[in-house]
Parts: C-alpha cells; structure tokens; sequence
C-alpha cells in the first residue's frame, strides 16, 4: 500500500504555533505588568514582583493590587470570549459568529442590568454571574429564532443582522434601565464600555473553576466540531449526536460569555476576530483552532488593554473600547468577503 | 455480513409523505442502484437508510434490529453515507478531510492510532489520491474532489456503503472512474454498496441489484436485465424509448425517443 507523502515543509513548520503564541502572552502579560497609565521604572515593577519586601510600598501596591487582577482579568475574559466566539462560529458555521454580535453578552448585560437597577440585586459579580448566564442564553436563543425566520432558514448574513436587532434592542432597554436609576449610572458607565478594571482579586479567583470547567467542555467538543464541519448529515453518519453537541457547546457558550459579560462588561470583537485569525494559521481543524484561540485571544485583549492605558496617558481608554476600534475594520474586511454565505 | 432491510417504510418532510410504505431487502455484498425520476424519493429513502431521517411508519433493520434503536457510533462503524453535493470547509486538506472519516473509531482517549493511518492511506491509495493528500480539496477538479470525498466514506470502513449520486456533475471519463472504484470497493473488499445514478445505462451496467422507484414507491426490482424494458422506462420516466442490448456489455441499454426522433422501423 502506498504510504502518505510527508507534508510540505509549510506545514510542519505550522506546528510550532502554540509555542509561539504562549510565548507572546508571556511577553503581554510581563508588559501589562509593566506599563500603566502612571509609569513606573521596569527595574522598580521588577522589585515589586521578586522583592516584595524590599520594594517601594506604593509600587507594590500598584503592581500587586491593581496590574496583577487586571492583567489575570485579561486572561480569564480574553480565553473566554475567544472560545466562545470560536464555539459559535464552529457550532453555527457562521463566520460571523461572535458572543459579542449574536445577542449573547446583550442578553447578558441586560439582564445585569435589569436585576440590579430594577430588583436592586448585589453589584458583586459573583452574584451577577446567574442572571447573565440567563440572560446570554435568552440573548443567544431569541437570534438564533429570528435569524431562522423567513424563506430558506438561517444564513450567516441573516444571522448576523438578527443579533444586530436583538442586541440595539437590549441596548436601548439596557440604557433606559441605567438612565433611571443613578445607582446603576454611575457603576455601568465604566462596565459597559467593557473594562478590566472592574474585577478584584477575590472575583477572579471566583470564576477561575467555572471558566476552566467550560473551557474543558469547549476543548473536549472540537473533535465533534470537526464532524459538524461537514455537515450535519455527514456528522451524523460519522456517529455524532448533534442535538447533544448543540447542548454541550450551547452550555459552553453560555457560562464563558455569561462570565466574561458580568467581570468586563460586554467586549465585542474578540470573540469574532482571534479564531478567524488562529484559522489561519492552523486550518479547518477545530482542535488547533480552540487551542490556538485560548491563548491568543487573551494575547489581543491584554495587548489593547496595554494600548489604552498608554495612548492616553494620564488618561485611559478601556480595553473594550480599544478592541471595537480594531476590530471593527475586520469585520467589516469579514463581511465584504465573497465566500462568506459558503462556510 | 451485515444485512440491510426496510420494512413498511413511510417517511414525510412535516407532513409531505415522499415514500410510503416501502420493503426493501439490500443484497449483502453486492451493488444495489437506486433509479427514478427527479424528486420522486430515492435521496430521502437513501438518508433513511443511514438513519439520518427517522420514518413516520415502519423501520429500517440493520442486521434485525431497528437502526434507530441502535446506538448512532456502532451504526457509524457499519453503514456509511456520501450526501448529495457534500460542502467541506473552507481550506481542508485531502488528508485532514480523509481522516475525519475515522471519527466513528476514536475515542477522546484514543484520538488517532495506526489502525487510522493504515485505513486512511489505503482509502486514499483505492481513489488514487494519494499523491493529492496535501492539496486542500477547494483546489481540487471536480473529479478529484469526489474522490476526496468517497475517500473519506471508504476510510470509515464500514461494510455497508451509501452513495448518493457519486458521479452529479462529473464529465463521463471521471463518472466511469467513479463507478469503477465504486465496483472495486465492492468485489475486492466485499462491501455491500447502494448508490442513487441517474443514468440508466450506467445503473444497468453497474447494478446487480436494480431498484426502480416512482412517487416514493417500488416500481420494479431486480436483476437489470429482467426489470428494464420500454414499458417500464415509459411508465417511470415518461420516456418513449426502446431498449437494446449495450454492445459491450449486453447489459440493457436505452435509446430515448423524441418528436423529432420517433421510432423508425427497424430494417434488418
Ligand atoms: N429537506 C426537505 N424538506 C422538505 N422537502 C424535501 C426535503 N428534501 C426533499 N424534499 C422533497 O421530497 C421529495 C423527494 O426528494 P428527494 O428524495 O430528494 O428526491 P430525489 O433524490 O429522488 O430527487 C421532493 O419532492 C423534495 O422536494
Ligand atoms: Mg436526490
């Protein structure tokens, strides 16, 4: 039997992508240490991480306190909108496909939104996490129902602009809410601009367990994703049960999306842009794809968190705020594309 | 050798009933074509047979037992199915669409072993696209692209094959190239093949088994040679013709008529 040529050299070399990636979110991470609205000396950050004692209190305190949280903040939301979005896209075959587009951070802002401004629920986001995994799964249902509406069933296009719809109309409720109540202003004008700064210490490693369980469940759902890919019929003769991969990445979507929404504040673009961009880099195989997002996704947030708090300087700009603004060409680069209707 | 049968079969989209109650017995180990005219039912009683289409009536038994009963990863290792007009996605290579048709074998433990690399080359080695393993199947002729596809059905390894018009859009060097694999499949590893043609002639060839279905319905079966005449091919197809014996194989063969082509008589 003949055996299979070894891959072009192109390929082989593909495969140290994941090493790469994971050295450049070191690199983000240490410079998101470093680098802040205020700016401090590298050799005093580097004191307050390896000599705690030793360094000056008021740096320690800036390093520790405030750059530590906001950059794991970085991490945890950028990991989890990035494998959402790459869930959705994979799930739906939509390439535009994204928490952030498809009514589900809307669904989750609102319903944040909602229970503190109308039912005066805790501001604490632990507490918020259970109605904004309500809310992103009614956000993400009530367009996946529109979007399949009308002749021919869902399309990417109308998919797309049916989580438009939904997501200005949870807007517009979401800002009617906030502007009546004065409590809620004065917290949601940071949070929904989407900020790594709303989050501490003790939140995050709240979240930390939930997060990893769903990225677990995304991972372990790219082999079927994989079979999906070909179409249902295909994915169901190759032995897959669609309804119950529909489930476990409906579920996936929900809590990481849920959770990024209610620690950042809704963050579009992430979610939409890194798997596009990890894609090309490994191809249609959604084990890469999921691998290379959880670490590039947080790379892109961190890296326009960094970016907003030193353009700016004293100021900041917020790191959603950043992020839309760069992403918002790629999308529009995405949409223009020809074989769009085709994925 | 895993037998295939359906029996008091009814299937309906919402409530439009294609094919009602339907029986249908598969030869194991041989080739089974399935012909008739558009729309009349032969894609969905095909996805019915793979279970991809739950009946409103009546069953579809593999080995005697209901296919729906069956759990879904033991019926992958044992029917498989190429859609009509199956879509890849964007950029797949030939060998990473190939080898998802292991999935069936995999487990989240065991992703990938040397049973997969063996089934995989020799799938691409039997459709002789081998030296395209690397090409993404975008790229690709039409001819090579369903091969790439059959390749991926041929590497699941199962004993029953389900092909839905293998040869649509194909020039006829590459359809008879189809076909030939196809019967390859069949006479060196035994599999049991059905196959939706629409070419009559070239089901004839190919068939040892010929089912000729009208309105969701059986309107002769059996051996080509003893089921294909002009009156069947009036009455399924609306066609005038007459039927000769093909000159190379002297399986039936079908010369349509026309307005402007009636029947001459035959002067010896
Ligand atoms: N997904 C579907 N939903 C509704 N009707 C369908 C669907 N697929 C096929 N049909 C209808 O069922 C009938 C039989 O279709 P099909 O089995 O594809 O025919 P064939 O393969 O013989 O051309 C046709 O009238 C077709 O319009
Ligand atoms: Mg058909």
């Amino acid at each position: 039997m003949t055996p299979v040529p070894p891959p072009p050299a192109r390929l082989r070399h593909a495969a140290a992508y994941l090493p790469a990636a994971a050295v450049l979110l070191a690199v983000l991470c240490l410079l998101s240490l470093a680098f802040g609205s205020r700016a401090v000396p590298i050799a005093q950050v580097a004191d307050a991480l390896f000599d705690r004692a030793g360094a000056d209190p008021q740096i320690e305190a800036i390093v520790w306190n405030v750059r530590m949280p906001r950059t794991a903040a970085g991490l945890l939301v950028g990991a989890a909108l990035g494998l959402a979005g790459a869930l959705m896209q994979g799930l739906t075959r939509n390439p535009l496909a994204d928490p952030g587009l498809l009514g589900v951070s809307a669904g989750a802002s609102f319903a944040i939104v909602l229970a503190v401004a109308a039912f005066g629920a805790s501001t604490a986001p632990t507490n918020l996490i259970w109605y904004a995994f309500a809310g992103a799964l009614a956000g993400a249902v009530s367009v996946h129902l529109l979007g399949g509406l009308g002749r021919g069933g869902a399309t990417p296009v109308k998919t797309a602009l049916a989580g438009i719809a939904v997501t200005f109309l949870l807007g517009s409720f979401t800002s009617a809410l906030v502007l009546r109540s004065p409590l809620a202003l004065d917290r949601f004008r940071f949070w929904a601009a989407g900020s790594l700064t709303s989050a501490d210490a003790a939140t995050l490693w709240q979240v930390t367990p939930l997060l990893a369980a769903a990225a677990v469940l995304a991972l372990a759902t790219a082999p079927a994703l994989n079979s999906l890919a070909l179409g249902e019929d295909v994915a169901v003769a190759l032995g897959r049960r669609v309804g119950l991969i529909r489930l476990r990445a409906t579920l996936a979507i929900t809590v990481l999306a849920g959770t990024a929404v209610a620690v950042a504040g809704p963050i579009v673009f992430i979610g939409l842009v890194t798997p596009h961009l990890a894609r090309m880099v490994t191809g249609p195989d959604h084990r890469r794809i999921l691998a290379l997002t959880l670490l590039g996704a947080p790379s892109l947030l961190i890296a326009a968190d960094v970016l907003g708090r030193v353009v700016a300087r004293p100021e900041e700009i917020q790191a959603g705020i950043v992020v839309a603004f760069l992403g918002g060409p790629f999308f529009i680069a995405l949409a223009r594309r020809r074989r769009l209707a085709e994925m | 050798m895993t037998a295939i049968r359906a029996e008091g079969l009814t299937l309906a989209y919402d409530d439009r009933t294609v094919v009602s109650d339907l029986d249908l017995q598969i030869p194991p180990g041989r080739v089974t074509v399935v012909v008739g005219a558009n729309a009349c039912g032969k894609s969905t009683l095909l996805r019915a047979l793979a279970r991809l289409m739950r009946p409103v009536h009546g069953a579809v038994l593999l080995d005697g037992r209901a296919i729906h009963s069956l759990p879904t990863r033991q019926v992958a290792r044992q029917v498989g199915i190429l859609p009509q007009a199956p879509v890849a996605p964007e950029g797949i290579s030939v060998l990473d669409l190939v080898g998802r048709g292991r999935s069936p074998h995999q487990t989240w433990w065991r992703q990938w072993s040397t049973a997969d690399e063996q089934a995989v080359a020799a799938a691409l080695a039997a459709t002789g696209m081998t030296d395209l393993a690397h090409r993404p199947v975008d790229e690709l002729s039409g001819g090579q692209r369903q091969r790439a596809w059959i390749a991926m059905a041929v590497a699941q390894q199962t004993p029953v094959l389900l092909l839905d018009e293998p040869t649509t859009y194909l020039d006829l060097a590459h359809q008879v190239d189809v076909l030939d694999l196809v019967t390859d499949l069949n006479r060196r590893d035994g599999r049991t093949v059905v196959m939706v043609l629409h070419d009559l002639n070239q089901a004839c060839r190919y068939a040892d088994h010929l089912v000729v279905m009208r309105d969701g319905r059986i309107a002769a079966e059996g051996d080509p040679a003893a089921v294909v005449t002009a009156e069947l091919v009036t009455e399924v197809f609306g066609l005038d013709c007459r039927v000769v014996p093909d000159p190379v194989t002297a399986t039936p063969m079908v010369i349509p008529l026309s307005r402007h082509h009636p029947a001459r008589a035959v002067t010896a």
